[in-house]
């Protein structure tokens, strides 16, 4: 094998495949399946060392856990100490305070942690709960300050287990000047700040919308879908909301505005995914879907888009050059889109809900199916092997 | 004694469908188990000691679900599982 490779890592309902390009990712070849059978929410390569991948699953009716390659895959090892709340006393749903008591259902998003730290690792579960790691995957310790937390039983629907695959904490962002600083959301939670290295988080949702409760959003109880510090500045954040798309300039404040409105009417800006630009922080790409009624969670009208805002989100390009034209009931879902590292022929890949994956080489102006006939998607990571 | 498992937790018995252990409670023969063969307790028993769901124990062929039940040295336990799902 060559000595570094470019790869898309997937997690499926069915176990994770990873897809090596070839050069010039004009070929892709695809490998696997990993954790056959077992459910993989997601499948992470460690940014630091090009070598640690570690995979999120959940094997049936086993539990969850948490793997690790140090061979690109060849070879697995089952974390020695996976993720575990803490012992208590499980109380009736809407007495819930804290994680204490409950068991951990599904181990749901992998985060690399700060380049300073090397080997520290961030995993989000439901229920809503943030677990870390100090030695690449092996043993993981409850963050306390997440799973512990006062307000913990409003990040989950009052304690109850509202949304489809239960509370679920996610979108852990570290961000890279500091290491103490972190952002997550909860889904339904909302989106939340640390700048104690979890020890204590606050709240980071005024000028989110949430139709989904009458009268004024409050704190807590949003539901952010995907949110991301966008990798060309650590200043500016991005989120797929519930309730549409917005965009945050920490450096100006705590208000997110919402730049989805600037969406065609007919497509509407609700969606489960939010994807940066390597190097333009104006850039983000979105995939819309069927936000009315019923929410049937496929692309409008079975006509599947990537939308790309190259300003911020002022305005929005429909990117669907090479994609279905009809009858394409598919989405894609929170952890389902990625971007590459390359500034100018940006790569962007999504996976989808039908097990297809999509590449673009021309930061999303045309489309190529690299593979299909896997499971359902649950998620698409970009990493490069060294 | 002998215990069998489900295939589903044959990753942690090097294939074995059957497999030596010891202990007067179940309890304790579940910490047996771990000990030989390393995680398997944990796909057996959530993190609050209770049976996950779908995991059923059957001791001398009788179902139980508590972890303090007394075994005999002569019990068979049997640690089987109702695939379900799709």
């Amino acid at each position: 094998m060559p000595t570094s490779v470019k790869s898309l890592l997937v997690g499926t309902t069915k176990g994770a495949f990873i897809l090596d390009a070839g050069p010039g990712r004009r070929t892709w070849k695809l490998r696997g399946p990993f954790h056959f059978g077992q459910v993989v929410n997601d499948v992470r390569l460690d940014p630091r060392d090009g070598r640690t991948l570690l995979a999120s699953a959940t094997g049936g009716h086993l539990g969850p856990t948490v793997y690790a390659s140090l061979d690109r895959g060849k070879s697995w090892n089952e974390a020695k100490t996976p993720p575990k709340f803490e012992k208590g006393k499980e109380r009736p749903p809407g007495k819930q305070k804290d994680t204490r008591g409950l068991a951990v259902k599904s181990c749901f998003w992998l985060e690399p942690g700060h380049v300073d730290e090397p080997g520290v690792w961030y995993l989000g579960t439901t229920p809503a709960g943030m677990f870390r790691s100090a030695d690449g995957g092996r043993n993981w310790k409850g963050v306390a300050g997440v799973n512990e937390s006062k307000v913990w039983a409003l990040w989950n629907s009052n304690g109850g287990n509202a949304t489809p695959g239960g509370a679920i904490f996610h979108s852990i962002q570290v961000d890279p000047r500091d290491k103490r600083h972190l952002y997550a959301s909860i889904s339904v939670g909302g989106t939340c700040e640390s700048v104690d290295g979890g020890r204590s988080w606050k709240p980071l949702n005024k000028g989110v919308e949430s139709d989904f409760f009458p009268g004024e959003p409050g704190d807590w109880g949003h539901d952010p879908h995907c949110m991301i510090i966008h990798p060309a500045n650590p200043d500016q954040l991005y989120q797929q909301n519930h309730c549409g798309s917005y965009a945050l300039d920490r450096s100006k404040g705590e208000r997110w505005t919402r730049i989805g409105r600037n969406m065609p009417k007919s497509i509407g800006d609700i969606g489960f995914v939010m994807v940066g630009h390597p190097s333009d922080p104006r850039t983000v790409w979105v995939f819309p879907m069927d936000g009315t009624k019923v929410w049937p969670r496929t692309s409008p009208d079975g006509k599947p888009a990537v939308y790309r805002t190259r300003d911020g989100g002022a305005s929005w390009q429909r990117c669907d050059k090479g994609l279905p034209r009809e009858h394409a009931w598919h989405t894609v879902k929170r952890q389902c889109m990625c971007a590459d590292r390359d500034p100018k022929r940006t790569g962007v890949y999504y996976g989808t809900t039908s097990g297809e994956v999509w590449a673009s080489l021309d930061g999303a102006d045309s489309w190529t199916r690299i593979s299909s006939g896997l499971p359902h998607v649950y998620s698409l990571r970009f990493g490069e092997f060294r | 004694m002998k215990v069998r498992v489900a295939s589903v937790l044959f990753e942690y018995t090097d294939n074995r469908p059957m497999v030596e252990a010891r202990g007067a409670t179940l309890a304790a023969l579940l910490e047996d188990l771990d000990r030989r063969h390393p995680g398997l307790r944990f796909r057996i028993v959530d993190e609050q000691d209770r049976l996950r769901a779908h995991m059923n124990v059957f001791v001398g062929g009788r179902p139980t679900r508590n972890l303090d039940a007394k075994l005999a040295p002569d019990d068979e336990v049997c640690i089987l599982q109702a695939l379900s799902g799709g």
